[in-house]
């Protein structure tokens, strides 16, 4: 852990790895719609509008990973205080409001044709609505302060206790009478899809996440980037004026 | 080391804490944060008279029927415990047929459900229609249908 914690190697380590996650993601991710959208079948129920599913679902775990990533980091940063760390949950910050935003309006989308309604307030939905403040919050509340270490810890206290709200929204489907169905992939007795349904949806997970994991390299290798003109600027005003 | 150990500690003792109160609370409320109640619950609790409550459970099999030119349709919503009788004017969303999960919003009037509004539940189950007619003709959807019935679909609320 302390050896990818030193920014000149995490620069170094990223630089190599850009290319491969661009690279993957973009073929994962074409695949999978290719798949989606063309080669897999219409489901005995839903026909047509089963698609959205490969959009969707992908899009909600994504939102559940980026916010535990975030969970991670902050509290990496809170008691180890690993210069990366802030700036990893920062630079996740955007990506997983994004993904959350994506399964909200997907969601909505697939809803209408399907239960009949664009939004109500289920347990699965409202708490997955409420992590989307969590991560504006989050967003907010880091820029809010003059001296960015102040904001650091606030925001990562933020994300911590706003942790509570993940395994709610996991569960919620399960705990309580919901709209929305339980989960069909991650759960007791193996996954409720057909093989040839859930191949193109594994294939748009793992595209996603390396999507996820080249734009957080490269938002971060911006922050440091960023951090050293602040820096070079600072030195520059504060050197005596010769001449 | 010292302040570092310190600092787990009181982060690990704080998201404790935290889950614990955050439990709590979801189960003090949990019958405000249920987005719909089964015919068992109406019926023991005897609720939906006077305000209006969603209902939810299966559209019982051969019980839909449509009067006055197709716009008033009843059906009977079961948890394959109690049922109760649902009338109902408007559209019906695409999912909505016998055997289906669907969530009805109205009031109880003497024993029937005056809904307003009736939404489709799917269940977590995605598979091609072939597959889905191979396990009908060789018997396995029965199998399957019961275990969803007792899974998934219909929680059993009942008997708590």
């Amino acid at each position: 852990m302390h050896r990818f914690a030193n920014p000149k190697r995490f620069m170094d380590l990223s630089r190599a790895l850009l290319p491969w996650t661009a690279g993957i993601s973009v073929v994962l991710i074409a695949a999978g719609l290719y798949l989606a959208l063309f080669v897999s079948p219409t489901d005995y129920q839903q026909g047509q509008s089963v698609r959205m599913m490969y959009v969707h679902v992908p899009s909600a775990w994504m939102s559940l990973f980026c916010y535990t990533f975030m969970a991670v980091a902050a509290a990496v940063a809170l008691i180890w205080k690993h210069p990366l760390a802030d700036l990893a949950a920062k630079s996740a910050a955007p990506i997983g409001t994004c993904f959350t935003f994506l399964a909200l309006v997907t969601g909505s989308l697939w809803g209408k044709p399907m239960w009949g309604a664009w939004w109500v307030w289920d347990a699965r939905l409202t708490s997955v609505l409420i992590l989307f403040f969590l991560y504006l919050g989050y967003m907010a509340l880091i820029n809010a302060f003059d001296d960015p270490t102040r904001g650091f810890r606030a925001a990562s206290i933020l994300v911590l206790v706003g942790f509570i709200n993940v395994p709610i929204i996991k569960f919620s489907v399960e705990w309580w009478h919901t709209l929305h169905q339980p989960a069909s992939v991650i759960k007791m007795g193996g996954p409720a899809i057909h093989p040839s349904m859930l191949a193109p949806l594994l294939l748009m997970a793992v595209g996603y996440t390396t999507y996820f994991l080249w734009v957080l390299m490269v938002r971060m290798r911006t922050e440091i980037l960023a951090g050293k003109i602040r820096a070079a600027r600072l030195r520059q005003v504060r050197a005596p004026v010769k001449g | 080391m010292k302040p570092k150990r310190k600092r787990l500690t009181f982060v690990i003792l704080g998201l404790s804490l935290l889950g614990i109160a955050a439990g709590l609370v979801l189960i003090a409320f949990e019958e405000n944060i249920v987005f719909f109640h089964s015919p068992s619950d109406v019926k023991e609790k005897n609720i939906g008279q006077d305000r209006r409550i969603r209902l939810g459970g299966l559209v019982e099999e051969g019980s839909v029927t449509k009067t006055a030119g197709g716009k008033t349709v009843e059906f009977v919503i079961t948890d394959m415990n109690e049922t109760i009788p649902v009338i109902y004017s408007g559209l019906l969303p695409d999912l909505f047929r016998e055997g289906q999960g669907v969530v009805a919003e109205g009031l109880v009037k003497n024993g029937v459900f005056h809904a307003d509004e009736v939404l489709a539940k799917h269940d977590e189950n995605y598979m091609p229609p072939e597959v889905a007619d191979m396990l009908k003709e060789s018997g396995q959807w029965q199998h399957m249908e019961e275990a969803l019935k007792a899974s998934g679909q219909i929680k059993e609320s009942a008997t708590k």
